[in-house]
């Protein structure tokens, strides 16, 4: 088979396209959906850039073809906040300067996401060890980790 | 980048499976985690003609502990075995997991698509042939068990025949009382080792090394194990470790390549037998009177 239905939910929404199957899913994501956020790099799998979540884990979405997402529940970054209301990684990235090209960042956003799925606390050794998959060229990391670590304490504080 | 067209077949069962690559004219490839071949076939360095993925067979991501050995189902994913309970009692496996690439790696990767693939800098075929492991493997003829010593062939090269599938791991326990260490070097944290040393550690009473096993990776075309019998009867000190580190620089032939000349990659061989040594050790008990 060269081409199939793909079933699938994307940022909570049902999906349902033909696809060939040598269609990786960050091509899915971008080019049958128009989710750009996603970001491809290496297209490898060394830089991490396009790192979105399947069934809440961080997978490297070139790596993975579209069809092997048949009833999964993908999230990209398009499904972490909005441009009205960020979710507080983002609003943390913006604040602690964790971005300057941008183009890294939404694969950052995502692998920290699982990361604070999991633990809500983390150190900043454990932050390190999550975004140590992730390149950036920019940064120079010290911003990106400092984010995290802000996001987590916000997170945490009780909503005013 | 885009992988060359192929046929996709998602079998649910290992006979589906075995039938799907016997009828590939050996043209076929077994997808499991990904994360080495996808990058192969999106640099075109492979172009199956038909991709085999075996993420929706059923039965083969169970990790049981059985009499002697922990049995490990091909499609467990590093990171599920790394958080699985039974894994404390194999502590070697469980040092291993943590070097295995990155966060995202790990999500997908699997444990027989590790030894499968065969990567002579990969991590877990070192942890199988030091503990003298084996896996099995499903054709179009049943199950065979094939032992780790018999199993690695050479660069990305395995006894499993193009009709077979690896279909469970076999990690025997360590021998009572005996320590055991994995230790790498990497240029960057997650990448694939330079050079690796998984050692397996037995002291006599008294304290004198008693059996000493030893299995270096990113120094050959599979991983090497290396005959430490030379260390049988030393005391356990510093001096017994560098000279644990000279036998596996002296039994190893390493290739020259982009990431490391041949020379460096032999001192790293030394200097990474002798700490995992060093670190292996202290882990044994010595047996009691």
């Amino acid at each position: 088979m060269k081409r199939m239905t793909l079933h699938c939910r994307v940022n909570g929404e049902a999906v349902a396209r033909e696809v060939e199957v040598r269609r990786t899913l960050a091509d899915f994501v971008r080019e049958d959906l128009g989710l750009t956020g996603t970001h491809l790099g290496c297209e490898h799998g060394a830089c991490g850039a396009c790192t979105l979540l399947v069934d809440g884990r961080s997978v490297r979405s070139c790596l993975m073809f579209a069809v092997q997402a048949e009833g999964c529940e993908v999230q990209t970054v398009e499904g972490l906040g909005t441009e009205e209301s960020l979710h507080p990684l983002q609003q943390a990235f913006w604040d602690h300067h964790g971005l300057q090209c941008g183009f890294c960042t939404p694969g950052f956003l995502m692998a920290a996401a699982e990361l604070l799925r999991r633990n809500p606390h983390p150190d900043e050794p454990a932050v390190r060890e999550a975004l140590s998959g992730n390149l950036c060229r920019c940064t120079g990391y010290q911003n990106i980790v400092a984010a995290v670590l802000a996001a987590a304490e916000s997170m945490a504080a009780p909503r005013a | 980048m885009k992988p060359a067209a192929f046929d996709y077949v998602a079998p649910t069962s290992v006979e589906e499976a075995v039938a799907a690559l016997s009828g590939a004219g050996g043209d076929a490839k077994v997808l499991a985690g990904g994360q080495s071949l996808v990058p192969l076939m999106n640099l075109r360095l492979a172009k199956p003609a038909v991709v085999v993925d075996i993420n929706r067979v059923a039965g083969l991501d169970g990790v049981t502990v059985r009499s002697g050995f922990l049995s490990v189902g091909a499609l467990v994913r590093h990171a599920d075995l790394a958080a699985h309970p039974d894994v404390a009692g194999w502590p070697l496996l469980r040092d291993a997991l943590e070097l295995i690439g990155h966060p995202a790696i790990r999500n997908r990767g699997t444990v027989g698509g590790s030894i499968a693939h065969a990567d002579p800098a990969a991590e877990l075929p070192g942890v199988l042939r030091v503990l003298g492991g084996s896996v099995v493997a499903a054709g179009p003829n049943g199950s065979r068990e094939i032992a780790a010593d018999d199993l690695f062939l050479g660069y990305l090269t395995t006894a499993l025949e193009a009709e077979e599938i690896l279909t469970e791991v076999r990690f025997p326990a360590l021998p009572a009382g005996a320590g055991s260490a994995f230790v790498e070097f990497a240029r960057r944290h997650g990448d694939f080792a330079l050079v690796g040393a998984a050692v397996v550690v037995a002291l006599r009473e008294g304290g004198q090394v008693g059996e000493a096993r030893l299995c270096l990776i990113g120094v050959g075309p599979g991983p090497v194990a290396v005959d430490m019998g030379g260390l049988q009867g030393k005391p356990a000190t510093e001096a017994t470790w560098a000279a644990g580190g000279e036998l596996a620089a002296a039994a190893c032939d390493p290739d020259s390549d982009l990431h490391a000349p041949a020379e460096y990659r032999r001192q790293l061989a030394s200097v990474m037998t002798a700490r995992a040594l060093a670190l292996a050790a202290p882990r044994a008990s010595e047996p009691r009177r």
